[in-house]
């Protein structure tokens, strides 16, 4: 389909984030707003994500998008009007330490969490099996719970913002790629798609595990690198775990969705910087041998598919969610290092005001310069 | 046909009234109508569901089934029980 030849507005990436900063662009008031997307709606990591939305972060900016986007997920049916419920489900996260040096940096964490109304609390091993009766103890010293934690149905969510995002006026190109940015200096004036060129000054990298390549465009190396994260799913079986069940030192996470299947990560410490999404041997034996060990039940249970997407990392785990000083006009919302469909919701609102010039709801600190200024805090809690 | 009795996807219970509606949704390929209705995502992994579904979309465009794409194939072939591949399968 031709595109418009111009926009105030265009954004790179159909996945939830950039979904959600076209819907809030459109809510207060801004015209004619496009959004690009090269394959469908969600093709890239939104649909690939592990579907779990936490708020038990180690750092000030995760724990304040993370807690403000659980509003957002809250109300979202109403607030979006949504044609399917988007399937929420706040049975919490259960994190888990082997260690005293793990049970410290949980309390630390805990700190942060309680600044911002996050209702967690450190749990003891015996609690832990209260939550969850068929976890393995075994090198369990104790863990954190949060109840409202849990999980959205990735899809669903990213419906319901292009559905409203539409009804608001924007306009969705999708099996549409950008494949330009045209400038004057360091101004932009256009994107160049392979639907012909849109006029504008604006532009939204929103490309998940390609944002690097948006950033050449205009002429930056973006602080970010992709890699390969994987994951499986089983058949669907009865109820049987609440929460999500996560482990850092395991280095995986692992919940039951509403709909019954159990849903499995694993970090891959080894894993190299690339945009490979294939599946590997590896990860299903690392994967089932570190799931059963922690939670024995489920060896019983049927793999029934298993496929990757890519984690666009910064150095200190947290987004980039800023207008470049270099190229005024060109906004990311990039980096996310794993947890962009978890704080997509805030991460929309927040960057619609800078764009549309209006008074932020939270004070952000997330440009790439803290990089160079190397006041990094890194996020402790990703997997 | 009866549209309401037909089903098109037995894992997750679909029938052909419901597919078709995703379609006038405007979701036209499989990748979209299985993340939006779970079409093919259940254990028997799209036996029956991927045969049926590209001759409805070829129906609707006017084509020919070939030209109608089918999704990623995703591992494993068939489900495979954890302890199959954590070496305890022995066990009850």
């Amino acid at each position: 389909m031709p595109v418009k030849n111009k926009a105030n507005v265009v954004i790179i990436g159909g996945g939830v984030v950039g979904l959600a900063v076209a819907y809030n662009l459109a809510r207060l008031g801004v015209k004619d707003v496009v959004l690009l997307e090269r394959a469908y709606l969600g093709s890239g990591a939104t649909s690939r994500c592990g579907a779990g939305i936490r708020q038990q972060w180690g750092t000030e900016m995760n724990c304040a998008l993370a807690r403000k986007s659980m509003d957002i997920f809250e109300k979202m049916n109403e607030m979006l009007e949504v044609k399917r419920d988007i399937e929420l489900k706040q049975k919490g996260y259960l994190l888990l330490a082997f260690s005293e040096k793990e049970m410290e940096q949980f309390r630390k964490n805990l700190k942060v969490q309680s600044k911002y109304d996050i209702p967690s609390r450190e749990v003891t091993p015996r609690e832990a099996r209260d939550i969850v009766p068929h976890l393995n103890l075994e090198g369990i010293v104790g863990g954190a719970f949060c109840p409202t934690d849990g999980h959205v149905n990735p899809f669903l969510v990213t419906e319901a913002y292009a559905n409203a995002a539409r009804r608001l006026g924007v306009d969705i190109y999708t099996y549409t790629e950008a494949l330009d940015i045209e400038m004057s200096g360091s101004k932009i004036t256009g994107v160049r798609t392979d639907q012909g060129l849109i006029k504008t000054d604006s532009v939204v990298n929103a490309a998940g595990g390609y944002s690097q390549q948006i950033g050449k465009m205009v002429g930056l190396d973006l602080p970010v690198k992709s890699e390969r994260h994987e994951i499986l799913v089983t058949e669907k079986v009865e109820p049987l775990q609440g929460p999500m069940v996560m482990s850092f030192s395991y280095n995986i996470y692992c919940q039951q969705t509403p709909e019954g299947p159990f849903l499995m990560g694993y970090g891959d410490p080894d894993e190299p910087e690339s945009y490979n999404l294939n599946s590997s041997w590896h990860f299903l034996e690392e994967m089932t041998r570190k799931a059963t060990r922690l939670l024995p039940p489920l060896k019983q249970l049927r793999v029934i598919r298993q496929w990757a997407g890519l984690y666009n990392i910064t150095p200190d785990r947290q987004p980039i969610i800023a207008e470049s000083e270099e190229v005024p006009g060109f906004f990311m919302a990039i980096g996310f290092s794993g947890h962009g469909f978890m704080i997509a919701p805030m991460t929309g609102v927040l960057l619609a005001e800078m764009i549309g010039g209006e008074e932020p709801s939270l004070e952000l600190k997330l440009d790439p310069g803290r990089f160079a200024r190397g006041d990094l805090i890194l996020e402790p809690s990703v997997v | 046909m009866d549209r309401q009795n037909t089903i098109i996807c037995r894992c997750e219970d679909l029938t052909l009234a419901e597919v078709e509606e995703v379609i006038a949704e405007g979701y036209t390929t499989i990748e979209e109508i299985k993340r939006i209705c779970r079409l093919g995502m259940g254990p028997c992994r799209g036996s029956t569901c991927l045969q049926l579904i590209d001759r409805i979309l070829a129906r609707q465009k006017n084509c020919g089934r070939e030209e109608i794409k089918m999704p990623t194939n995703r591992p494993p072939l068939e489900g495979i029980k954890m302890k199959e591949l954590t070496g305890d399968a022995g066990e009850k």
